[in-house]
């Protein structure tokens, strides 16, 4: 008997040793508070390094003073240029590029498998007025002034990648003079025209069920069906929406970036910058399918915006609710 | 070759702003141009700071990674320098710099900006050393003279120094030193201790 107890004996001495050997290692780690004291503790981690405060503060960014008066000169370090830095010339650079690229891309391969879009009727000889001669200067106004900002814009952006290399850095130094120049005083000119321009087309835009079912039918691009469209067809109203939108914010921030006279803040000026570049890149792809579509990519759309006539053929095909339109006031005068 | 860099001892300077009106002086900068400033941290309380701030001459300086020209190059000595051929007055350096150092003479109407200046430390342009092209543009070469620049030179408290980072750094380690590491220390005893 004593030798069976034995064993046990000592597994229960070991089980107790074990546990007190456990307690102790995470109680007597814990007797420093008894010496110190916690209200002591609370005291010595409010206390804060000067040195430490006053480049803590320049790291945020508060404002000191400076005998140098001008702009933003009492603020020692701003952190934020980093981040624009960083925005534009990673991510923005990077996929605006790509944005651009694959859109051409696209085009040019839709092109080669669909060709241009042809009339499906041969012409009748009788036309339409579709654009006023009002219209069409305006809408060419705007397209040369946005193909200059454009060219001068995106030169900004990727010249330093593209046109350095062929231009030298002193001739292209040259050109980008001009083009900023050219950017900053047409800038104002364009948003001029482009204001008017949501104006006086704005209530041909409006988006209804006429649409969806134009979308539906990939609005005539691909297949043999012929989706109904009023005067503006839904993708046009989609750029009308674009440039009512991502256009206006363009151009506002644009005024911002234009006149450094007013004051604004470097922190204004990044923000600014950075709506100016993404606006810009979605107006420039967009813009490039609007081209397309008006002028390669579809038999007798051109003729509408440049001499203001279309076909009564073409009405039909693309517009014929607007055709419809047009005819019916012509019987009641 | 020497890496050169720029120190302000924030327990030193006392904001005497002789630095900013030397570097002016020295350089002819135009009106509204400061290539150099003294800022002041909680001015007028027990903590007051002042640093004295130009073109830090960063090692990976963002006005040189979004300048849409390429005109900024690094010297020898690790500075940051600009050709103003290039230079098309756009801006962008001001925006991505951290410590305000590019400056522009306002050039027509609206605020337009004329071509970018900034501190060269005293180390002047592309031109060829001391021409009157290079003083003209940038100011004197005084590195060429085989002299540092003038606001950390004149320096009455030796606050401001300048040159050799190696030497720099090694003066600012023994004042340090002799200040005592305590972080709870400052005040002016902490700077002229002896």
């Amino acid at each position: 008997m004593a030798a069976a107890q034995a064993p046990t004996k000592r597994k229960k001495m070991m089980l107790w040793t074990g546990i007190l050997m456990l307690v102790a290692i995470f109680t007597l780690p814990l007797t420093g508070y008894l010496a110190t004291g916690s209200v002591e503790a609370e005291e010595a981690s409010e206390a804060t390094n000067p040195r430490a405060d006053t480049w803590r503060q320049v790291r945020q960014g508060s404002e000191g003073y400076s005998a140098v008066t001008g702009r933003e000169t009492n603020e020692l370090i701003q952190g934020s240029g980093e981040n624009w830095r960083q925005l534009r010339n990673g991510p923005m650079a990077t996929y605006g590029s790509w944005l651009l690229v694959g859109v051409l891309l696209v085009l040019s391969a839709f092109y080669l498998w669909r060709g241009q879009v042809k009339m499906t009727h041969p012409r009748t000889g009788e036309t339409i007025e579709r654009w006023t001669v009002n219209e069409r200067f305006l809408h060419w106004t705007t397209a040369v002034l946005f193909v200059i900002l454009g060219i001068t814009g995106l030169s900004l952006l990727y010249g330093r990648l593209v046109l350095i290399p062929v231009l030298g850095k002193e001739g292209f130094g040259v050109y980008a003079d001009l083009a900023k120049l050219t950017h900053n005083v047409l800038g104002p000119a364009f948003m001029v025209c482009l204001l008017i321009m949501v104006v006086i087309w704005f209530k041909h835009n409006f988006l209804n069920r006429i649409d969806l079912e134009w979308f539906k039918a990939y609005g005539g691009m691909i297949g043999d069906k012929h989706p109904s469209a009023e005067k503006l067809n839904a993708g046009e109203k989609m750029w009308f929406w674009t440039l009512a939108t991502a256009g206006v914010a363009l151009c506002l921030s644009g005024l911002v970036l234009d006149f450094p006279n007013f004051g604004q803040e470097r922190e204004v000026i990044q923000l600014a910058h950075v709506i100016h570049l993404i606006t810009a890149l979605i107006l420039v792809a967009f813009s490039f399918g609007h081209i397309y579509i008006g002028t390669i990519g579809t038999e007798g759309a051109l003729e509408g915006m440049t001499g203001g006539q279309v076909d009564v053929a073409w009405a039909e095909q693309h517009h014929d609710l607007w055709l419809k339109q047009v005819q019916e006031k012509q019987h009641s005068k | 070759m020497a890496r050169m860099k720029f120190l302000c001892d924030a327990e030193r300077c006392i904001e005497c702003n002789a630095c900013v009106t030397a570097c002016k002086n020295e350089h002819e900068v135009p009106w509204g141009v400061n290539r150099r400033r003294v800022v002041t941290i909680d001015d007028g309380l027990p903590e007051e700071k002042s640093i004295s701030v130009a073109c830090m001459h960063c090692s990976d300086a963002p006005c040189q990674a979004v300048c849409p020209v390429d005109c900024f190059y690094t010297t020898e000595d690790g500075l940051v320098l600009h050709d103003k051929d290039i230079c098309i007055g756009c801006g962008y350096c001001f925006y991505a710099c951290p410590f305000g150092a590019p400056q522009y003479p306002q050039e027509g109407a609206f605020g337009a900006r004329g071509k970018m200046d900034k501190c060269t430390f005293c180390a002047g342009g592309p031109e060829e050393d001391n021409s009157q092209e290079e003083l003209d543009k940038y100011g004197r070469n005084r590195l060429a003279e085989g002299k540092l620049p003038l606001c950390a030179e004149m320096c009455s408290t030796k606050a401001l120094l300048a040159g050799d980072g190696d030497i720099v750094a090694d003066l600012f380690r023994s004042r340090v030193v002799r200040r005592g590491g305590r972080p709870d220390n400052w005040g002016w005893d902490t700077a002229y201790k002896d």
